[in-house]
């Protein structure tokens, strides 16, 4: 789960780290204000779940309230595209006004997880407020990586080994230590997948200060954290994601026009890459979970029929445990309810295939069955086609 | 001979009184699994099905000799479950409870390093010897036993092939669902070596998907050791990047992870690898008639 940088920004404070002075505006005016209380020199940042922002014109350093008023005009219901956003972009909402600050070195921190040692890993460069993947494709001695032994955790000598190794010295160093440790405290508490930290700057007068900052959420850990999803801001995510997410059903909207219900999310992947093989272009990946309950796949059904782009419905169910003909039954149910009239093929494999397939082909409905994986989603296709 | 389990396993279960910990533990005796004991806090001392139920595993393992753990425990306890299941001295645990945080993993990870118990998954099938023992929630009709063993991170998509597999006439040795987590316990090259020295098994079916480098590590590890032939299929080959295709392991990040490289590699390792998840079964047959030429050179 992604939270906006404002949000992250407010949690490192919790814990010690420093940031600049800001304020969240939902509107132009509250904008222009906030930029009055910064002393009218101000940084103006479009709030998304994306980076890249700076590029896409996101992120401007302003000198009057009325500029800042102008610009965040501009930014308010429009679609920020960025590398990392897609090309229909990302709507801005909010914006975060921040008093500018002058900057005489820049650093980049995270933490996340390795899978290599399944370990934390403590990422930091001298290289700071760049793409950290340029830096390590260019130059990958200018990273310096650590991972944390979970038994031990972070120590103070660790931490010192990494600021001296980024060059600060004196007591910005031991400002640098504290500051590492504080961050990770923020990764375990928080259950962070990720904390980033780009630029963390030391300013004109001698500070460090975390000038942009990044926090994705570990969506297995939602349950001790029930704040979690009130931080959420649902107008960075497609409004049929987030009824998938309801359902407990992983959807993603895709570019083409047949519909994919599929259970489990290693065939659903697969299911994709064989409609593509045979010509098709899958309007969405959906997984309703390797158990496949009646219940969800007639959910799915539905968050499919809203998108107004599929022309037709491809089901793929190894039906496992679940029985094919209760499978069948939520089809129906789930087609009838919503007068589906559009072409389905349906594969089914599993237990009771035979009665979901009569289920099914008596069901009234334009419905065809697959024998197997490659003989259906060449059905699909054709009938598309 | 079989790997990881076989008719002699006996088996607990951790959340033996949860819906699906009953269900599934029904399923698999069914199928002939002995299971011998049951685990839930609170409720040691009642018999489930026949099967009593004890506090601790530890009981479960002095009064049933139980060496084999299933878990089916919800995830605020899981990581829990799987580290009380080494500290009583099991062999193996086979943790199929989805959606455990990371950050209770990474120390589970650091002690299961320490220990002698294997561990499976967590978010997995499970692993099943056909015809002879099931731990997990597969189906376990569309198994024959015979002398392919089967490799994953993925559930339902396994079903696919092993079904395939089947239907080619390949049956199999054990099938093994490694999970789609980004901390697991056995990897692919955990599972591969124990393949490798299991006299039953002739060939490896491998099953992958996008994310992480695990395949890529597999491979270069089939290139140096391994001595059966190996077929693949690599789930993902048009996922865009960036997006989270369901599994928490399974996303393109920076670049790395891609379907595209982890084929290309396997590929350069002596690994058949299907072109369409529908030729998985004639990948493996393909994978097989290579080794035979190979061997009578």
């Amino acid at each position: 789960m992604n939270i906006h940088e404002y949000q992250a920004k407010e949690i490192l404070n919790a814990f010690g780290i420093p940031i600049p002075r800001g304020r969240v505006a939902l509107t132009a005016d509250q904008v222009e204000r906030a930029a009055k209380e910064m002393g009218g020199r101000c940084v103006v940042k479009a709030q998304i779940y994306a980076g890249g922002r700076g590029k896409a014109g996101g992120v401007k350093l302003v000198h009057h309230p009325e500029q800042a008023q102008t610009l965040a005009k501009e930014l308010f219901g429009k679609s920020l595209v960025t590398p990392q956003t897609g090309p229909e972009g990302l709507r801005v909402r909010r914006i975060l006004v921040e008093e500018a600050v002058d900057i005489a070195r820049e650093f980049y921190l995270s933490i996340t997880l390795d899978r290599g040692t399944s370990r934390y890993v403590l990422i930091a460069s001298a290289e700071g407020g760049m793409d950290i993947e340029e830096v390590a494709a260019k130059s990958p001695e200018k990273i310096q990586t650590l991972n944390i032994d979970p038994f031990t955790g972070l120590r103070p000598f660790q931490a010192r080994h990494i600021a001296l190794q980024l060059g600060l010295t004196g007591s910005v160093c031991e400002d640098c230590v504290t500051l590492i440790l504080n961050l990770y405290r923020v990764c375990l508490e928080k259950d962070c997948a990720l904390v980033e930290i780009n630029p963390l700057v030391v300013t004109q007068a001698g500070w460090l200060m975390a000038m942009d900052a990044k926090i994705t959420f570990d969506d297995n850990a939602i349950f001790r954290h029930r704040e979690y999803p009130d931080m959420m801001d649902y107008s960075q995510l497609d409004p049929l994601e987030i009824t998938a997410g309801k359902y407990d059903l992983a959807y993603i909207k895709l570019t083409g026009s047949i519909g994919c219900l599929v259970n489990g999310a290693g065939l659903a992947m697969a299911t994709l890459d064989v409609l593509k093989e045979f010509g098709g272009e899958p309007a969405n990946f959906l997984d309703v979970g390797g158990g496949a309950t009646r219940e969800k796949v007639a959910e799915a059904f539905k968050i499919i029929l809203q998108d107004k782009d599929v022309k037709g419905i491809f089901v793929n169910i190894f039906g496992g445990i679940m029985r094919c003909d209760v499978i069948a039954h939520g089809i129906i149910e789930a087609a009838s309810e919503v007068n589906c009239t559009l072409p389905i093929v349906v594969r089914m494999d599993g237990s009771q295939v035979e009665e979901g397939k009569r289920l099914l082909t008596e069901s009234g409905l334009n419905v065809q069955c697959g024998d197997n994986l490659g003989d259906a989603a060449g059905k699909i296709v054709r009938m598309l086609g | 001979m079989s790997i990881l389990i076989n008719n002699s396993s006996k088996i607990v279960v951790q959340g033996i009184t949860g819906r699906s910990g009953l269900f599934h533990t029904q399923q698999c005796r069914e199928y002939g699994s002995h299971i011998v004991a049951g685990v839930t806090p609170g409720k040691g001392g009642i018999h489930i099905e026949g099967i009593p139920v004890f506090n601790t595993v530890a009981e479960a393992v002095k009064y049933t000799e139980a060496n084999v753990s299933m878990i089916f425990v919800p995830p605020p306890g899981a990581a829990d479950a799987i580290l009380e299941a080494a500290d009583a001295g099991l062999e193996l645990a086979v943790c199929i409870t989805e959606g455990i945080p990371v950050r209770d993993m990474v120390p589970v990870k650091g002690m299961i390093n320490q220990s002698k118990m294997r561990l499976v998954g967590p978010n997995c099938p499970g692993v099943i010897t056909p015809g002879e023992c099931k731990i997990g929630i597969m189906p376990g009709h569309i198994h024959k036993a015979g002398k392919i063993g089967v490799v994953s991170r993925s559930g339902t998509l396994t079903y696919e092939a092993v079904k395939q597999l089947t239907d080619n006439g390949l049956g199999q040795s054990t099938c093994v669902g490694i999970g789609g987590d980004p901390i697991i316990g056995m990897n692919f090259i955990d599972v591969l070596s124990l393949f490798n020295e299991d006299p039953q098994t002739e060939g490896v079916f491998m099953i992958g998907e996008i994310g992480g480098a695990a395949e890529e590590e597999a491979a270069y590890w089939i290139k140096k050791n391994m001595k059966k032939p190996v077929g693949a299929f690599i789930a993902g080959v048009t996922a865009p990047p960036g997006k989270r295709m369901g599994h928490a392991g399974a996303i393109i990040t920076g670049g790395k992870g891609k379907a595209e490289d982890k084929i290309r590699t396997l590929s350069e390792c002596g690994v058949v690898v299907a072109t369409s998840p529908t030729r998985m079964g004639d990948a493996m047959q393909e994978a097989m008639a290579a080794g035979t030429r190979k061997k009578s050179k």
